[in-house]
């Protein structure tokens, strides 16, 4: 290896199939994703010996159609963060500036492919884990339609935003991996038949969609998430829409008004969510146990004093908070209705646009250990990403160009299950650049 | 992220008794990390008493958010059941710090 950016947590070879659309293509797997007998550590001291008895079907999906495993490639402790910093096994460092932080949480998948070190990767996204270190790294990375992709295997955080998607050099490389990951399993019951789905194609090859034509495509223009975004993000960004109106596509302004409190909403769900998913890990079925004289609730707080990092700890007490009683309706429930309003907003967007565009991240990556101690800074950072998640939409990060050296991520998201025509427009922009 | 300045100014300053600002105090952190089982040492109780304040100042937006009418468009999902196999015992022990005749190992109840 030339150089380490410390993408992997482990290294460990889990052969693909010899035949398959994915032979002889290698893929790190996000460490929050079950591999049968390769530790699954979600990027915490907690599960640093977790070995799991089965594999993810994602993973079952890869490796059928030929991928090889490569390793399971470092995160934010249980996909919290947006910059691998908080990771139990020491932070990743970016490919295309060592000392800037690859984005997260799916910083070591990103990274892995950025680096050459894997052809694909999987990442996992609940509120821009995928696109936000797509974006930084330089890669393309997709987040599927809430319902396309089974979770069976991924350990959850929030389980009502969060998708597993691909990450790969190319908009084409990264459809290809999701033509074979996504799909019903009997084992996810929130997984969709797109036979069932209304206005979907089920026989859709994502791979193939990946062909550039954007004559005729409506891209709209969301005001709000370019507001507050860095200048030379915003400059990058228009410069890559542009090359889409080069090739016949129409530009409209558009306004989300909802998501100006996207960023509130999503984390006062995420948290209360994480705070019961959460709740599992007490040493005693799996992960690592303190040594406690003390009685059952005295040992599993201790031990979850050890396991967990502080963004974490962070995560389950501000979440448990949101939910207790007297704040459950000041914080939840208007959480709940800002997701609805978020979900309308978009809806009603579509009717008149095809795809959204704006800068994926606000920002240009950070410098490390930048962030780590302003946690409210790094919340911020996730503006454009999270109302995503919020509407369970798909959408797409592919690289706009690059700032001060430094990459810039353009984002697409299209309507419910309308992962071909992001993935058409975002193949455009790449052909431009 | 320019944002971020009004709640951080709030909440730093006054510490007291701003109506507006949530604030969030030692006994408060310490209370909810008790309901969450997570143990807390005393430096991390502080830290986070300062930082959830400016968090929940930032969250107390939400309030601006109106009533909105929500279209779950859930449905049940449902499946014959029948059996399958699952984890052997071994399998599903294999991750356990103690276990016993077959059995997961707890902390004394009291």
């Amino acid at each position: 290896m030339a150089a380490d950016y410390n993408a992997f947590i482990t290294e460990a070879t889990i052969k693909g199939d010899a035949e398959g659309p994915l032979a002889g293509t290698t893929v790190a797997v996000k460490d929050n994703i079950s591999t049968e007998g390769v530790r699954t550590t979600c990027g915490s001291e907690m599960l640093a010996d977790y070995v799991p008895p089965y594999s993810a079907t994602v993973v079952d999906r890869l490796t059928d159609a030929g991928a090889t495993v490569v390793g399971k490639a470092n995160m934010d402790e249980f996909g919290m963060g947006t910059t691998t910093e908080t990771s139990a096994f020491g932070p990743t460092r970016n490919p295309a500036d060592p000392e800037r932080v690859p984005g997260g949480s799916s910083g070591g998948s990103a990274a892995a492919v950025a680096a050459g070190e894997a052809d694909l990767a999987l990442g996992s996204d609940t509120g821009g884990s995928v696109r936000c270190p797509a974006a930084f790294c330089g890669v393309v990375g997709i987040k599927p339609t809430y319902g396309l992709v089974s979770r069976y295997g991924l350990v959850a955080y929030a389980n009502s935003l969060e998708q597993i998607g691909p990450i790969a050099g190319t908009v084409e490389e990264a459809a290809a991996a999701l033509d074979v990951i996504a799909g019903p399993d009997p084992n996810d019951g929130t997984t969709r038949d797109l036979a069932d789905v209304e206005g979907a194609d089920p026989d859709a090859s994502y791979a193939a969609a990946a062909d550039g034509d954007v004559d005729g495509l409506t891209v709209g223009i969301p005001t709000e998430l370019f507001e507050g975004a860095d200048e030379r993000v915003v400059e990058t960004v228009e410069a890559a829409i542009a090359d889409l109106e080069a090739r016949g596509a129409e530009t409209t302004e558009i306004s989300l008004p909802s998501v100006e409190h996207a960023v509130q909403a999503y984390y006062v769900i995420a948290m209360a969510e994480a705070s019961s998913n959460l709740a599992r890990f007490d040493g005693v079925r799996y992960g690592n146990r303190a040594d406690s004289d003390g009685n059952w609730n005295e040992s599993f707080a201790e031990t979850r004093e050890e396991g967990f990092g502080a963004e974490v700890k962070r995560r389950i007490l501000l979440g448990t908070y949101a939910l207790s009683a007297g704040y459950h309706d000041k914080y939840y429930e208007k959480a709940q209705d800002a997701r609805a309003w978020v979900r309308r907003d978009f809806e009603d967007a579509f009717a008149d646009v095809d795809v959204i565009a704006s800068p994926t991240m606000p920002v240009l990556p950070f410098e490390l250990g930048e962030s780590l101690d302003d946690p409210l800074r790094m919340y911020l950072a996730d503006a454009n990403t999270t109302p995503v998640n919020l509407a369970n939409l798909p959408a797409i990060s592919v690289p706009a160009g690059e700032a001060d050296g430094l990459p810039v991520g353009l984002q697409l998201v299209g309507p419910k299950f309308g992962e071909e025509t992001v993935i058409r427009a975002a193949s455009a922009v790449e052909d431009a650049s | 992220m320019s944002d971020t300045s009004e709640s951080t100014d709030d909440a730093g300053e006054d510490e007291g008794g701003d109506a507006d600002a949530p604030v969030v105090d030692a006994e408060e952190v310490r209370h909810v990390a008790e309901l969450a089982r997570v143990r807390l040492a005393d430096d991390e109780v502080e830290t986070f008493a300062a930082q959830f304040g400016d968090i929940l100042d930032y969250f107390a937006a939400l309030d601006e958010v109106p009533e909105t009418e929500r279209e779950e468009e859930l449905v049940n999902v449902m499946r014959p059941d029948e059996v399958e196999s699952g984890l052997t015992q071994a399998e599903a022990l294999s991750n356990a710090e103690e276990t016993e005749d077959g059995y997961f190992v707890g902390p004394k109840v009291s």
